[in-house]
């Protein structure tokens, strides 16, 4: 248990310090990084197996070769600390105890695809970690180490420059096309693709956008070597994760462990067990928008993508919420649709529209007003959103709400019975609510 | 937060134009600097009226139709005064699972103000929000731009009491 590599999350008290981090060998892998052409260092990215760990687990040294060569046009580095996944809670921790390693990271990625501005997109809501990030980048800047001051004291001619942008609440902005939208100053609407952002991102430019934690794990890539870290868990998803636990949990929190871990594993033997000491219901492995597996299905599963892929879930975010046999499952799907409906950011119908029809219907089963036909209703609605969008967060919404009702049927024809009330045949229109109460109207406060 | 009725100059301070020009430099486009200085502008008078959008339009050489509209597609600006505390409430998943829910139907009764409202004395507004990235410290609450987590109902009538006398001493 005890001897599984701890490469983003090291035992090192105050890591987050820059001089403890330049102790324990912090900014020697971008030196060493440099030692190498910057094709060479995508090399070594590919042959770790690294894949991204913000939702889709793509290939990280792949995407960056999609990145064109020279420099004519400006080319942009994003980097994705949107972080609002319900169930996902990892990224904090980087920017909170080994922020260092993550502009080690930046300073890496920068040089192998010859990009000299990068951003760091942040959540609005995570003012502190905002501020400690600045802290940890104001003193790399006073160094020397990014900025126009690179070039002295690592004694190439690469330069990168940092900035972080700030979010302002709205989950859609962890979106690749989305994020860059918002970081141009637009509302953050998703962009269609293709093109995508390796030839049109930001500003119309090259860009690429990358995971926090992605990024922040390429530094032990080159320290290690790419070969010894496609060693280091399952084969096809290798590496440590940051696995996030929560819900009925004893000891929820943040774990590195290597791909592949026992589902079982991490819950009972590094997340202390269920709440008093309950069976499971239910697990969603990686955040909201992952298919959830029943209680009895998680015996052997391992936490990488391709183990899960065969269940017809994903790794998602590696945020694994756990849930106790008295949850009650229709409740939980309807905070999850009401999540994606409240989150939608409007511009295709079946996104827009079907994730108002998944909540309204699973609101009216929560309240005894709905009948086993609506299952089916709920099954076709999300059948229809998925992949008939512009971005993912139609599937994101699709793919939980049908889950759950494939997953867990007998829990819902057991509301549907027990709860039936039938208030008013068309109690639908009746409750239409379309009041938004962030508006202001004069008067109306 | 300072007094946001006493608006009738609203301008910022040679220094905050200073820091502005600074934000603009972040970025090849003056337009991307338009959701640092909406936060800079919510610091300063609370929420962004009418008059401060369109001040930050000025600022901005955009027009006031487009600052309306990104400080509308993004909930953590405020389109109408809130409370000194705003008290914002985790109700996702993770939090539901451990009472999440009922904390925020315990402070909107204890406050008598639901979703997105403010007390009549203008100290406290409540809104109910979506996951914080806070998860393993579940239930959450954020109270401005501070996270308390694992929270209790006793642990919220302390937190409640504390800002009312911090209000009294001032
Ligand atoms: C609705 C939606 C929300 C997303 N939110 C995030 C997020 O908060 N953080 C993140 O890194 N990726 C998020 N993604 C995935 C990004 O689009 C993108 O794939 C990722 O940042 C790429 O980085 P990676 O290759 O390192 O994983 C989201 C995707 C969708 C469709
Ligand atoms: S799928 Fe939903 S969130 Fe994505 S662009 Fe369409 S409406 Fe917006
Ligand atoms: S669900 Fe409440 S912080 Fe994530």
């Amino acid at each position: 248990m005890s001897n599984t590599p701890k490469l983003l999350l090291p035992d090192i008290p105050n890591l987050h310090e820059i001089d403890v981090y330049l102790t324990n060998g912090g900014y020697e892998q971008y030196r060493k990084a440099i030692t190498m052409t910057p094709d060479q260092v995508i090399n070594e990215v590919k042959i770790s197996g690294l894949r991204g760990r913000g939702g889709a687990a793509f290939p990280t040294g792949l995407k960056w070769t999609f990145m064109p060569k020279g420099n004519e046009k400006p080319k942009y580095l994003a980097v994705n600390g949107d972080e609002s996944e319900p169930g996902s809670f990892k990224d904090r921790q980087i920017f909170e105890y080994n922020p260092h390693q993550l502009i080690e990271g930046i300073l890496i990625a920068g040089y192998a695809m010859g990009i000299n501005v990068a951003y760091i997109y942040i959540r609005g809501e995570y003012h502190k970690w905002i501020k400690l990030m600045q802290k940890a980048l104001d003193d790399a800047y006073n160094k020397g180490f990014v900025g126009q001051k690179m070039k002295e004291i690592f004694g190439n001619d690469y330069f990168l420059d940092i900035y972080i942008h700030k979010g302002a609440g709205a989950y859609i902005c962890g979106e690749e096309t989305s994020l860059m939208t918002s970081i141009e100053g637009d509302r953050g609407y998703p962009r269609y693709k293709p093109p995508f952002p390796a030839q049109y991102g930001l500003w119309g430019m090259p860009t690429t956008v990358n995971n926090v934690e992605t990024i922040a794990t390429v530094p032990a890539i080159i320290k290690i070597g790419g070969e010894n870290y496609a060693k280091i868990g399952a084969p096809g998803h290798t590496g440590t994760l940051l696995y996030g636990v929560s819900g009925h949990i004893n000891k929820p929190g943040v774990y590195e462990l290597p791909s592949g871990t026992l589902l079982t594993d991490i819950i009972y033997n590094y997340a202390g067990g269920v709440k008093k000491n309950k069976k499971i219901k239910a697990v969603i492995p990686g955040g909201s928008s992952m298919p959830p597996l029943r209680g009895d299905e998680i015996e052997g599963v391992k936490m990488d993508e391709e183990s899960l892929k065969k269940l017809g879930t994903h790794i998602g975010t590696a945020g694994i919420i756990v849930m106790d046999e008295d949850t009650d499952i229709v409740k939980v799907t309807l905070r999850i649709a009401h999540f994606y409906h409240h989150e939608s950011c409007g511009q295709c119908t079946p996104c827009r529209e079907g994730c108002g029809w998944m909540e309204k219907i699973l609101k009216r089963i929560a309240n005894g007003d709905a009948t086993s036909k609506d299952l089916d209703l709920l099954i076709s609605i999300a059948n229809n959103i998925e992949g008939n969008t512009i971005c993912a967060l139609g599937d994101a919404a699709a793919w939980p709400v049908r889950g759950f009702i494939l997953k867990f049927r007998d829990d819902f024809e057991k509301v549907i019975k027990h709860r039936r009330t039938f208030i008013s045949p068309n109690i639908v229109h009746g409750r239409r609510n379309t009041a938004s109460t962030l508006i202001y109207e004069e008067g109306t406060n | 937060m300072e007094s946001t009725l006493n608006t009738t100059e609203i301008k910022f301070n040679e220094e905050e134009l200073k820091q502005i020009e600074k934000i603009k430099a972040k970025y090849p486009t003056e337009k991307s600097a338009i959701m640092d200085v909406m936060w800079m502008a919510q610091k300063k008078w609370g929420w962004l009226s009418k008059e401060v959008m369109q001040y930050i339009a000025d600022l901005l050489n955009l027009p006031y139709s487009h600052v309306y509209g990104v400080a509308s597609f993004y909930t953590m600006y405020f389109k109408k005064p809130m409370g000194k505390y705003h008290i914002q409430v985790c109700t996702n998943v993770s939090c539901m699972l451990n009472e999440g829910d009922m904390i925020f139907e315990y402070i909107s009764n204890k406050l008598g103000i639901g979703h997105n409202q403010a007390t009549q004395d203008g100290l406290f507004s409540l809104e109910e929000v979506e996951c914080m990235g806070a998860c393993g410290g579940a239930p959450m609450i954020a109270v401005n731009e501070d996270f308390y987590e694992n929270i209790t109902i006793q642990k919220i009538d302390e937190l409640i009491e504390q800002f009312r006398n911090q209000t009294k001493n001032k």
